[in-house]
């Protein structure tokens, strides 16, 4: 079915860390409603997530875009900030920049990407030092 | 159609003003209020109570039993939430509420003390065996669980499944009286003084167990008035047993106090439904992986603050504190022989819970896709100030409404207004000189409306026409 998909866009702030979450938690609850299967939803959430406080703690700005169809959920968010100058070392479990302030909120394990990927049927990231980084997921839809 | 689902209260048309104060307190969106009256939505109650105490009327009433109910077993065992010794004096102990009941006449009353320490350590037990990266979830309060069911149904694989400290205490009383009056199980009532409705929901159509082994809950609310002259009574008797309750057996009748034997690092407490909200939504998101035990309360300051007791819950609350400090340690426990038990089942839940089919109400990803975007463009026209006066809790609820067939847009008294403005510019137009003269009085002869009728119940579709 052609055109069958809803698409939401949500912004993120840099350093906010009092909302941060509030973009992955609405795509969620409407996730919810559409009535998403429970492991899709749950990957979806997941990912989503650590893209978001990746936003909240590494970027100035940020925006979240979702388009759910039949087939599947995909999830873009591009930022404005540092970039990431090696993305293959970004990828390793494990690896991270954060300050010790992110580590004592419990961020910073060096998990965020890693999980991103681990959570998503297709993920590519892209990154500009200087400009900003964009990350793209797919979790496909299982037949019913 | 879903399955219908067993709902601890219900709604008194005769005494329900239609205020909105139930629609407006809601907290999962489960009230709606037509032709003057509120109702709940089956699929969405979680039984949570919120509307009960809302109602300034007594329009929702919980649907615990009444004593007279209890006359049809031959001998009864009254099982008090911890919550119930809260609810009286400081100097009231829990010695002395137990000789009240028995003076109030019940056969027995059993102390959940026991039980208490006995999940405590079957919990152990089974968080020592199995970990995946989540938390597990306490399932003991009714209420939490079917917010789960409704609106988390991802998570439901990780309620804890371990028997309510209730449930065991029911069986075990059940079995010592078997054992020393010779009578069938079905004579012998176990009775769960309950300070909310959410437990008649867990003896009813309890998640997770064939059946429950409590057969009646009265409430707090209901026994106060017996209790308060029966406690008096009997401590003018002065003959009060030993202390039937221990330390343990407090903290669960509140929150932010975790079972003591567990490592306080492993485990969080959480109480008050939106907080648990908001718990969920952490988890989900995979942020609370390194908890082995989340323990949720839908009462704000856990069960002392349910909705069927009488105190003020912070004063409640500080006679638990209280009462967990001057009681004596928990009661002795053979841990060994306790493992035992556990592992030949008998903490356990039997059954697997299940999902509400009202939380997936479109079997196909693409059919919800449509419904939504219906929905989207409803919503689009509604004012979004939330006011209620269509009857349904948010402008989004009343669109979701609308697009399943099951509320008509002129509910909205925006949608109606809107609809006069445009009538009343149709007429103006009509009468106008620069107005296309037609014939109005031809236009409503038209309609098929008497003479004296003013022409706008028919100029509708006209006024429609026109734009």
């Amino acid at each position: 079915m052609a055109g069958q998909e809803i698409r939401r866009s949500y912004v993120i702030h840099g350093g906010d860390f009092a909302n941060g979450g509030r973009a992955s938690t609405a795509l969620k609850d409407l996730l919810k409603v559409l009535a998403v299967p429970a492991d899709v939803m749950r990957r979806v959430a997941i990912a989503s997530y650590e893209a978001e406080m990746n936003v909240v703690m590494y970027a100035t700005r940020g925006t979240m875009n979702a388009a759910i169809s039949p087939a599947s959920v995909s999830v873009t968010v591009e930022d404005e900030g540092p970039g990431i100058p090696d993305i293959g070392l970004a990828m390793q479990e494990g690896w991270s920049t954060a300050t010790h302030e992110m580590r004592e909120m419990g961020f910073g394990a060096g998990m965020g990407l890693p999980n991103m990927r681990r959570n998503s049927d297709q993920f590519e990231i892209s990154s500009e030092v200087g400009h900003g980084t964009r990350v793209w997921i797919r979790v496909a839809v299982p037949e019913r | 159609m879903a399955e219908a689902h067993y709902h601890s209260l219900t709604f008194d048309a005769s005494r329900c003003t239609a205020c909105l104060a139930c629609l407006r307190g809601c907290p999962t969106q489960a009230v709606r209020v037509t032709g003057g009256r509120a109702r709940m939505l089956d699929d969405r109650c979680i039984d949570c109570g919120a509307c009960i105490t809302l109602c300034a009327e007594g329009a929702v009433r919980p649907l615990t039993s009444s004593l007279a109910e209890l006359t049809q077993f031959d001998y009864t065992i009254a099982i008090p939430s911890p919550a119930l010794y809260t609810q009286f004096e400081s100097d009231v102990s829990p010695g002395v509420i137990h000789a009240a009941l028995r003076r109030c006449g019940f056969d027995d009353v059993a102390s959940l003390s026991w039980s208490c320490g006995a999940v405590t350590h079957a919990i152990e037990f089974v968080l020592a065996e199995r970990r995946n990266g989540y938390p597990w979830i306490s399932g003991f309060c009714p209420t939490v669980v079917r917010l789960i069911q409704v609106n988390y149904p991802d998570l439901i694989d990780h309620i804890l499944p371990v028997v309510a400290p209730r449930e065991v205490a029911a069986r075990e009383a059940k079995r010592k009286v078997m054992a020393k009056t010779r009578l069938a199980a079905d004579r012998i009532g176990a009775v769960y003084v309950t300070p909310c409705s959410a437990k008649m929901v867990s003896i009813i159509d309890h998640p997770g167990l064939d059946r429950s082994h409590i057969d009646s809950v009265v409430s707090i609310r209901d026994l106060y008035h017996l209790l308060k002259p029966a406690i008096r009574e009997a401590a003018d008797d002065g003959i009060v047993r030993s202390e039937p309750e221990t330390a343990a057996g407090m903290s669960w009748a509140f929150s932010t106090d975790l079972p003591s034997s567990l490592p306080a690092e492993d485990t969080l407490s959480v109480a008050g439904l939106p907080n648990v909200v908001r718990m969920l939504d952490d988890i989900e998101k995979g942020k609370l992986g390194k908890y082995a035990l989340i323990e949720c309360h839908a009462c704000p300051e856990g069960c002392v603050s349910g909705a069927l007791t009488i105190e003020n819950q912070y004063v409640a609350r500080a006679r638990a504190i209280r009462l967990r400090h001057s009681l004596r340690e928990d009661a002795p426990i053979d841990r060994a022989d306790l493992l035992k038990r556990h592992q030949a089942g008998e903490f356990l839940l039997t059954r697997p819970i299940g999902a509400w089919p009202g939380a997936a109400p479109d079997r196909d990803l693409a059919g919800a896709i449509t419904r939504m975007k219906q929905r989207e463009r409803i919503r689009a026209y509604l004012p979004g100030i939330d006011c209620g006066a269509c009857g349904a809790p948010t402008c989004d609820a009343f669109a979701e409404d609308v697009a399943s067939e099951q509320a008509e847009e002129q509910a909205c008294i925006f949608v109606r207004q809107r609809q006069i403005e445009g009538i009343v510019k149709h007429l103006a137009h009509l009468v106008s000189p620069g107005g296309a003269v037609t014939d109005s009085p031809q236009t409503a002869a038209g309609c098929g409306q008497p003479d004296s009728l003013p022409a706008a119940s028919c100029a509708v579709p006209a006024a429609k026409g026109h734009q």
